[in-house]
């Protein structure tokens, strides 16, 4: 029987064993080795694919170094984010402030890389010396001509998820700063997607056959003028709910601009996404263009998914992402396979979030919130698991169980997104599942029954 | 995505651009990961220490365990100590460590926690077990580099642990610095070779180099045991492999417990190597195993080999100094120009070292510490160089200027095999220079006009 930490009962939930209950939003237990990260984090990630502004992290060297070019946020021109710029704070900078070193480096890379705009990221350390962040930007700000904005990211200042509105907070203020002017009624922003692997341009692709007019991607191969017009779209989809969901909500608020929770990631909840902005539109053009891209779409892939089910039927998986929403859009995308998904975790999901895991689980299905490796590890070997999703810090641990991976984070190689982004998704698990170094490995070495079914 | 790197050199106080260092605390998580059944504990924000297993998981391909203070608002304000005691009884119960290694961060550095004092709390209030330990190193990022978080560490291994108890062993101790978990194993063959033996701390191998055994074992079997670090007081001597990483705790080590120190460059390449060998005879009093003549003799052989190939081309090198002064060292035996020597580590003792090495070979070459390498690029636009060798952050120089580069050193996130052959050591030595050829005679190759391509090299 699994172990598990006494105070983290109710952050795990094993379905059919009990009624649905699930605490969560709770703050990590100190000493735990958490899979979470920072504000910090949170911000960093968001606002990273804004690829012609210029990214400087204050603070001491570290925060820079470890978000140093580590997404595949692909950018179709300007490089500049994916540079490290850093203050780099040393002890007489802790002791009488960093505001001048801030100052200096900002006008110095200002002149040199004419950015369209600079973000600013506090780490933790600002928020304890008291630099004022937001007159440095503000002064520098005036003398460049561009908007310099201060990201209040401060490390301790809560979760990842405080990192996401504290990014939504300072995206606003870019927002509504250029003219709209020519933006068609059919517009949308598409929130949430950082192209990683290029996946923005593939969901591009779809709006534009569609008759959509996309505004601002926010943030994948974004750029500071888009951003500054988004609030002319018609309509906002959000993906990746945790990230942005902030952003929407302050659009609506502030220009009345609708929103819709939309996912990329399998055949039913791509398709569906694209319906659901067809319908919102409710322009026949508009819907009759949808269904022939989804028609088109699906019949290029559809023949070969099979195939990668016939020999994926029956297997189970793991998955352990960021944020919740994914994971179900993952769960739906597992079972087009024939794979079945006996653990499902996340570090930052909701109790809503996990009730609809719930509900659409089998039984015996293990939903977790802010899991650890001991907990994972234990979980992987009790369900006996052929596939694991999930990020850096979770791929080797698979690997030691001798089970396949796939990494639906920072590192993804392949876009996974859209219909084409399912076949690579079925390409890629079935390449990991179906690894012949599986049968090298001691757990199918002592397993030979087993091993001999997948012979055949 | 260089592209706009100017060639102009304008001095700059505050900014860092493609940085050649990372911060103390991942440096310290490194060192205690090599003690044995040692969980390390990041006291901070929950991010530093996702950053840095993630980080040190690209660069090893392994799992990496470690815990955090999970700081909060709160915290912030009153500070971490009621964090860090709850982490204790938290990991005490749940992970049952023999040794947690508590390392500091700029943010609780700042606010000023008091580590020595939380943890004679955890003691007094018994939340510490029979037998088990709790250790910690002061690693503000805003001071050093990793490499000082490293040697922060190791020397916090000693300061808590180390005893003297009057009695010799025959034995000595060897500080392997901030290297690789394959470095720490051949290591530890010529120590052995040589007839000594020797108490290795930290010993990362066993630990991020472990086999596939369809487990994940959170202590693998690796690592330097408490037993080791507390009978290192009753050896006949230090060797401290790398002034950054290893002398402070060698030194340390003289201090509390009269264990006579010698520091060292790490045994990188030819010369340097010798010299850890003679260290080695002299405290054996053995005589050096034909074997290792051997290995010697192959590398010289191989040298002698190919050493046209070598002289006079040019290499810029960069990383952490300890590597950096042994390599660049290597460098002008096998009788190459280290033109543009640089570390991001703050540190005058590298300029003067490296200057004093290629003075010679390369009079007028560029030597800093405490450097990046934004300057190093535009070294390079200045001066064009044959070969760059550094970590994997190099790969956007040699892209952008298409020079031939050898990966090497911290990180290394893009190819594998640094953590399993050493780059130590003769065998090392011979590895080192496979790599160097291979990249420049594969340019050679890659450049050379059809009829100037050469079947025989």
């Amino acid at each position: 029987m699994t172990e598990i930490l006494a105070a983290r009962a109710d952050q795990v939930h094993r379905k059919g064993a009990s009624p649905f209950t699930m605490s969560c939003d709770k703050e990590s237990l100190a000493g735990a080795v958490s899979q979470r990260a920072c504000v910090f984090c949170g911000s960093r990630v968001v606002l990273y694919p804004i690829a012609d502004a210029l990214h400087l992290v204050h603070g001491p060297i570290g925060c820079a170094v470890y978000t140093w070019d580590i997404r595949g946020a692909l950018s179709s021109g300007p490089q500049l984010h994916r540079l490290s710029f850093s203050t780099d704070l040393r002890e007489r900078d802790i002791i009488f402030g960093g505001e001048a070193a801030l100052r200096d480096s900002l006008t110095e890379l200002i002149a040199r890389h004419q950015p369209k705009a600079a973000f600013v990221y506090a780490t933790c350390i600002i928020g304890v010396i008291g630099d004022d962040v937001e007159a440095v930007c503000r002064e520098v700000s005036e003398a460049a001509g561009i908007p310099v904005v201060p990201v209040k990211s401060e490390g301790f200042r809560g979760t990842k998820k405080d990192g996401y509105y504290a990014a939504c907070s300072a995206l606003m203020r870019i927002v509504g700063t250029a003219d709209t002017a020519g933006i068609s009624p059919h517009s949308v922003n598409i929130l949430g997607d950082f192209n990683l692997a290029g996946e923005v341009w593939i969901i591009r692709n779809y709006l534009e056959r569609m008759g959509v007019e996309v505004v601002a991607n926010i943030t994948g191969d974004g750029r500071v003028t888009d951003v500054a017009r988004a609030h002319g779209a018609a309509l906002n989809l959000v993906q990746c709910s945790g990230s942005t969901i902030h952003l929407a909500r302050m659009l609506q608020d502030k220009y009345g601009t609708p929103f819709k929770q939309v996912s990329y990631f399998g055949i039913d909840d791509m398709a569906a996404s694209l319906y659901e902005v067809a319908a919102f539109f409710n322009d026949p053009q508009i819907t009759a263009a949808t269904a022939q891209v989804v028609r088109e779409e699906v019949d290029a892939i559809y023949p070969q998914i099979l195939e990668y089910r016939k020999a994926l039927t029956g297997k189970a998986a793991a998955i352990y992402v960021g944020g919740a929403f994914k994971a179900i859009s993952l769960v739906r995308a597992l079972r087009l396979l024939g794979m079945r998904t006996v653990l499902v975790g996340s570090q930052t999901g909701n109790t809503d979030d996990y009730r609809l895991l719930h509900e659409l689980c089998d039984e015996g299905t293990i939903i977790v919130d802010d899991s650890n490796p001991l907990e994972l590890s234990s979980f992987l070997q009790e369900q006996a698991v052929d596939l694991f999703i999930g990020g850096v810090k979770e791929r080797p641990i698979a690997y030691k169980l001798g089970v396949g991976f796939c990494d639906h984070n920072h590192e993804r190689k392949e876009p996974l997104e859209g219909f084409v982004g399912m076949l690579n998704f079925a390409r890629e698990v079935h390449a990991s599942v179906m690894s012949p170094v599986w049968k090298l490995t001691p757990r199918r070495a002592s397993q030979p029954a087993r091993a001999l079914e997948e012979e055949r | 995505m260089l592209d706009l790197t100017p060639t102009a050199i304008v001095e700059r106080e505050a900014l860092r651009i493609n940085p050649a260092k990372t911060c103390q605390p991942i440096g310290a998580m490194y060192a205690a990961l090599g003690i044995h059944r040692c969980l390390p504990h990041s006291h901070g924000s929950q991010g530093c220490c996702a950053y840095h297993r993630s980080h040190l998981t690209r660069h090893f391909k392994e799992p990496v365990m470690a815990a955090t203070s999970s700081f909060t608002e709160g915290a912030s304000v009153f500070g971490g100590a009621a964090n860090l005691s709850q982490a204790i009884q938290t990991i005490f119960s749940v992970y049952d460590p023999d040794v947690i290694a508590v390392h500091t961060t700029c943010l609780s550095e700042t606010i000023g926690d008091d580590i020595p004092t939380i943890i004679n709390k955890a003691v007094e209030d018994g939340h510490v077990p029979e037998g088990k330990v709790i250790i910690h190193a002061n690693t503000p990022s805003y001071v050093g580099s990793h490499v000082t978080g490293f040697a922060n560490m190791t020397k916090g291994m000693v300061s808590y642990l180390a005893e003297s108890s009057g009695v010799l062993r025959n034995q000595i101790n060897i500080i392997p610095g901030f290297v690789e978990p394959a470095d720490m194993r051949e290591i530890k063959r010529l120590a052995e070779d040589m007839g000594a033996s020797a108490v290795v701390f930290p010993d990362t191998s066993d630990v991020l180099d472990t086999p596939q055994t369809g487990k994940h074992v959170f202590y693998p079997k690796g690592g330097a045991t408490l037993g080791d670090l507390r009978g290192a007081g009753d050896s006949i001597e230090t060797l401290a492999l790398g002034a950054f990483a290893s002398s402070s705790a060698g030194l340390a080590l003289d201090n509390k417990c009269r264990v006579p120190c010698q520091v060292l460059d790490l045994p990188i390449g030819i010369s340097a190597t010798d010299r850890f060998v003679h260290a080695l005879r002299y405290s054996t009093s053995e005589d050096v195993p034909v074997a290792l003549t051997d290995d010697r003799g192959r590398l010289i052989d191989m040298l002698s080999d190919m050493h046209q190939y070598l002289y006079d081309r040019k290499v810029a090198v960069f990383g952490d100094p300890d590597h950096v002064i042994a390599l660049t060292e290597f460098l002008v035996d096998l009788g190459m120009r280290p033109v543009h020597v640089l570390t991001g580590t703050p540190g005058n003792a590298f300029e003067r070292r490296v200057g004093e090495i290629v003075h010679d070979r390369a009079p007028g070459a560029n030597v800093r510490a405490s450097a990046d390498l934004f300057l190093l690029h535009q070294w390079i636009k200045n001066e064009p160089v044959d070969l760059l060798i550094g970590n994997t952050y190099g790969k956007y120089i040699a892209r952008a200027e298409d020079i031939p580069f050898v990966r090497f050193g911290f990180p290394i996130l893009d190819r594998i095999g640094h953590s399993y052959f050493p780059t130590v050591g003769y065998r090392g030595g011979m590895r080192l220079l496979e790599k160097i050829l291979g990249a420049l005679l594969d340019r050679q190759d890659r450049d050379a006009p059809e009829e100037r391509f050469e079947l025989v090299m």
